[in-house]
């Protein structure tokens, strides 16, 4: 437990030294969801009726953006054999720079989400749910995406590779994400979707930094 | 030295972090790496104390070789052990017992040296301890100046130095340096020395892997010239 705090700490405070990396996550996210009324045009109800599935869907790719630097820098610099090597379990240490990306990342998204809702002329009735369902579904994201990010390092143009492991297995969470918001606006209950999230999230948390782990000890071999 | 009495109190005597002497060995190790055979049938063993120095031409397998003692390859043949066990069994503790310095320093960009130095410290040590342990650690290598400086705006040689304080910050039995005196200079390189020698009087083992002559006292030597398989001698295995 102690060692997990200690990565977390210690990615905390680079990304917060970096700052650019979650703020460009944000960013993306923010001009990602802007571009949708520009391109299918101002019509409110168009824009309220595909609100819940713009902002998942730019979520998933500004969450992936970040994604290829999880491993990458301590990859290059030796920081990640040492982390291997050291008495630290790597599948816990892998699960610490896997909340600190969430950290960094999906939690901006989802304190960002509300406001594109506003944009996008989303009904209110949505808004809890969207907030319920991108905290249930981003840290899946962040899980599932440790694995690609560990399975490219050493790869060359492993930023288009990563998208192209990663995004599809993104989908489950995408389809239930936006439903769960559809749900409670058409006037349903949307338990029965967050309980699939969640099973989600279960099933990841223990398998993905075990994957992970797994391809980063192939990567530094 | 002080921080060698420190590390001693600290570490060496004490069995809270549950580092105790013993002996490493290997048998009959193969090391594969791209479809070629690197070393074969390579033996070695050292006790509390004793020094392997690894020679050989580039590419005779040297890295590999302390890469595969620190468990970051997996031997195609053979195994390592330690006090007779095998150290894939438990590659956690095997990891806490040993100090691996590779090509890569490590160094963070954006920490200060003290930062980069006392993080790698406190996986292996308790949080009271090194408020001693790292001063003392980058003390020993002079670089105390640079405290607070961030890693970006360090010489290759300077971060060479935070490498080497890293290990010096946290004990464990085992060293395995990889070309340790890269990019030092003279002074430092003794400093090295000195750091080696008390590190063997107080049972700790080191296995270095060398060009340059580094003064080490008594030490067994392991030439990875005479294990190398030559390409001839492959081509008629085929």
């Amino acid at each position: 437990m102690n060692g997990f705090l200690l990565i977390l700490r210690r990615d905390l405070r680079l990304a917060q030294r970096q700052g650019m990396d979650s703020i460009m996550a944000v960013m993306f996210f923010v001009i990602a969801v802007v571009l949708f009324p520009f391109g299918v045009g101002p019509e409110p109800n168009i824009l309220a009726r595909i609100a819940a599935g713009v902002i998942w869907v730019s979520a998933l790719m500004s969450s992936m953006l970040s994604l290829e630097r999880l491993f990458q820098t301590d990859f290059e610099d030796g920081s990640l054999e040492l982390l291997t090597l050291s008495p630290i379990t790597l599948e816990i240490a892998v699960l610490a720079k896997i909340v600190g990306h969430w950290l960094t990342t999906g939690l901006p998204l989802i304190i960002a989400a509300p406001l594109l809702g506003v944009l996008l002329n989303m009904p209110l009735d949505g808004f809890p749910m969207l907030i319920a369902a991108l905290a249930l579904g981003t840290p899946s994201l962040s899980l599932i995406g440790a694995v690609g990010a560990a399975l490219i390092l050493g790869s060359r143009r492993g930023g288009v590779l990563l998208s192209l492991l990663i995004l599809p297995l993104y989908i489950p969470v995408l389809i239930f994400g936006v439903s769960a918001v559809d749900a409670v606006i058409g006037g349903f209950d949307a338990k029965p979707q967050l309980l699939i999230m969640g099973g989600f999230l279960l099933a990841a948390l223990p398998l993905c930094p075990w994957a992970a782990s797994a391809a980063v000890r192939q990567a530094v071999e | 030295m002080a921080i060698w009495d420190t590390l001693r109190a600290t570490h060496f005597g004490h069995d809270d972090h549950g580092v105790s002497m013993g002996k490493f060995s290997g048998t009959n190790l193969t090391c594969i790496r791209g479809e070629r055979r690197v070393f074969q049938g390579l033996d070695f063993s050292i006790e509390d104390g004793g020094v392997l120095v690894l020679t050989g031409p580039n590419g005779s397998g040297k890295s590999s070789l302390l890469r595969l003692m620190a468990g970051l390859i997996t031997p195609a043949e053979g195994t390592l052990t330690w006090n007779g066990e095998a150290t894939s069994e438990d590659p956690e503790s095997h990891g806490g017992r040993l100090h691996y310095v590779g090509h890569l320093d490590a160094v963070k960009p954006m920490l200060s040296v003290a930062e980069n130095v006392s993080f790698w410290a406190s996986l292996r040590v308790a949080d009271k301890a090194l408020k001693d342990l790292v001063p003392s650690a980058l003390d020993a290598f002079g670089i105390s100046h640079l405290a607070d400086v961030p890693g970006r705006f360090l010489s290759a040689g300077q971060k060479r130095r935070v490498n080497l304080a890293r290990i010096a910050a946290a004990p464990a039995p085992v060293w395995l340096l990889d070309e340790p005196t890269t990019a030092l200079d003279r002074a430092t390189i003794e400093g090295l020395e000195k750091l080696i020698s008390r590190h063997r009087m107080s049972g700790g083992m080191v296995v270095v892997s060398t060009h340059s002559d580094l003064n080490l006292g008594a030490a067994q030597n392991l030439d990875l010239a005479t294990c190398i398989t030559s390409p001839m001698a492959e081509q008629v295995a085929q």
